[in-house]
């Protein structure tokens, strides 16, 4: 026992030394791992927040028929009722923000409708697919479809009865 | 006293229990949502993706609303998503030969004739936010993680580019955005989810050929759709624990 605490000094310097040591540890702590890390897991809380906090570019079709609700009717029963807005007219979320500051462009048919339908092996055999010269020439394909129900049956005075057979 | 000895008790239990660390991820739990998040309870999903290979027609359109919603750089070899097309000839499956012009952005020109008797089809690729992420696993610092509902996010201020996380992903969706020289990949759009909208790509695809699932929601259709098909999982001896599941996924597809 007196072995032990005849160095008392030796003792008191160690302990001291190891204070010193334990404080240096927390203050470095402090300064380097950033605020939050460790919340929720082994990174920092605050970066899921971050993740969250950014605009949008699709407004989604919700906000589209708030005010185009004639658009859905139009669809109704249509093959192209399961389509959403934005996968032919882009993305309008500014135009759901302001419909004054932009405004949705009219896509060119021959460009958009070809990127489903133009006839590609690797596309399932059921799904409608065109050679678009054959089919249609240089014609427009909004010429004889109606875009938001292509199948239904053209409007007077527009020409071509749509042959609905084969498509299936 | 009698009150006093069931505090004491209860207490002596969670600390007997909960060691330090545990308790405080505990309390995390309890509390269930990050900060300033007042409507959306991260504890309350787990967010999953399906993908019918079946129903892909290859048009392009996730490829096209990802880089817009997501501001990936345009040039291409930067996708959040992408399509792949794959061309099998009879029985060999072994030796697909894969294309992806683009990532799909421009659609894919038709190369391929049929009846030779091999098959094309198109595959759709993405962050497949799996439950044991290997690339979290190496990531030296944690600027990527396994949110609490189930995606794989990237903390961009924290992250070093040190691309260990670019290696380790087997299946390809890191890549280094050129312009901050950090880490990016497909966030599941959380930005969008977390506000009760689809994701860009799922809200584009006219087929409706990848559809966002919520898996701690009972009324998700995704639980019928994982009923009603037979799905795969990308890799799955890789045990990533992969939440985007493929229904129709040939033996090709790697």
């Amino acid at each position: 026992m007196s072995v032990l605490f005849g160095h008392k000094e030796h003792l008191v310097r160690m302990a001291a030394l190891f204070g010193v040591g334990v404080v240096a540890f927390l203050v470095l702590q402090a300064l380097l791992v950033p605020k939050g890390f460790g919340v929720y897991g082994h990174y920092r809380a605050g970066a899921l927040e971050e993740n969250r906090a950014r605009p949008v570019a699709f407004a989604g079709r919700a906000a589209c028929v708030e005010c185009h609700s004639d658009v859905p009717e139009a669809m109704k029963g249509g093959r192209h009722e399961g389509v959403r807005c934005e996968a032919c007219h882009g993305p309008l979320a500014a135009h759901a923000g302001d419909p004054a500051e932009k405004q949705a462009v009219r896509p060119d048919s021959r460009v958009l409708c070809a990127r489903c339908h133009a006839a590609n092996v690797a596309r399932p055999a059921r799904f409608p697919q065109v050679d678009l010269v054959e089919h249609a020439g240089k014609e427009a394909c909004t010429g004889c479809h109606k875009a938001h129900n292509p199948l239904a049956p053209a409007p007077a005075g527009q020409p071509g009865a749509i042959d609905t057979g084969g498509t299936k | 006293m009698n009150q006093d000895r069931r505090e004491f008790l209860a207490r002596s239990g969670k600390l007997l229990l909960l060691t330090g660390a545990a308790q405080v991820a505990f309390e995390a739990v309890l509390r269930g949502e990050p900060e300033a998040a007042p409507n959306y309870r991260t504890t309350d999903h787990w967010w999953a993706m399906t993908i019918d290979v079946e129903k892909c027609i290859g048009c392009g359109n996730c490829v096209r609303a990802c880089k817009e919603e997501n501001d990936v750089p345009r040039e291409p070899f930067y996708f959040r998503t992408w399509v792949e097309r794959y061309h099998v000839p009879e029985g060999d499956i072994e030796h697909p030969e894969v294309d992806s012009p683009n990532g799909g952005y421009d659609g894919f020109p038709e190369k391929y004739r049929s009846g030779d008797g091999s098959k094309s089809f198109f595959v759709p690729k993405l962050c497949n936010q799996c439950a044991h992420s290997p690339c979290v696993q190496v990531c030296p610092v944690g600027a990527t993680f396994e949110s609490p509902d189930g995606v794989v996010l990237v903390d961009k201020t924290y992250c070093l580019g040190c691309r260990y996380c670019v290696q380790a992903c087997p299946y390809g969706c890191r890549f280094i955005d050129p312009r901050s020289e950090t880490v990016d990949k497909c966030s599941l759009c959380y930005h969008r989810i977390t506000r009760g909208l689809t994701t860009a790509c799922c809200e584009t695809c006219p087929t409706a050929a990848r559809v966002l699932g919520d898996l701690k929601n009972p009324k998700d259709p995704i639980h019928e759709f994982l009923r009603a098909h037979k799905v795969q999982v990308l890799k799955p001896q890789m045990a990533t624990g992969s939440k985007t599941y493929y229904n129709g996924l040939d033996g090709s597809v790697r």
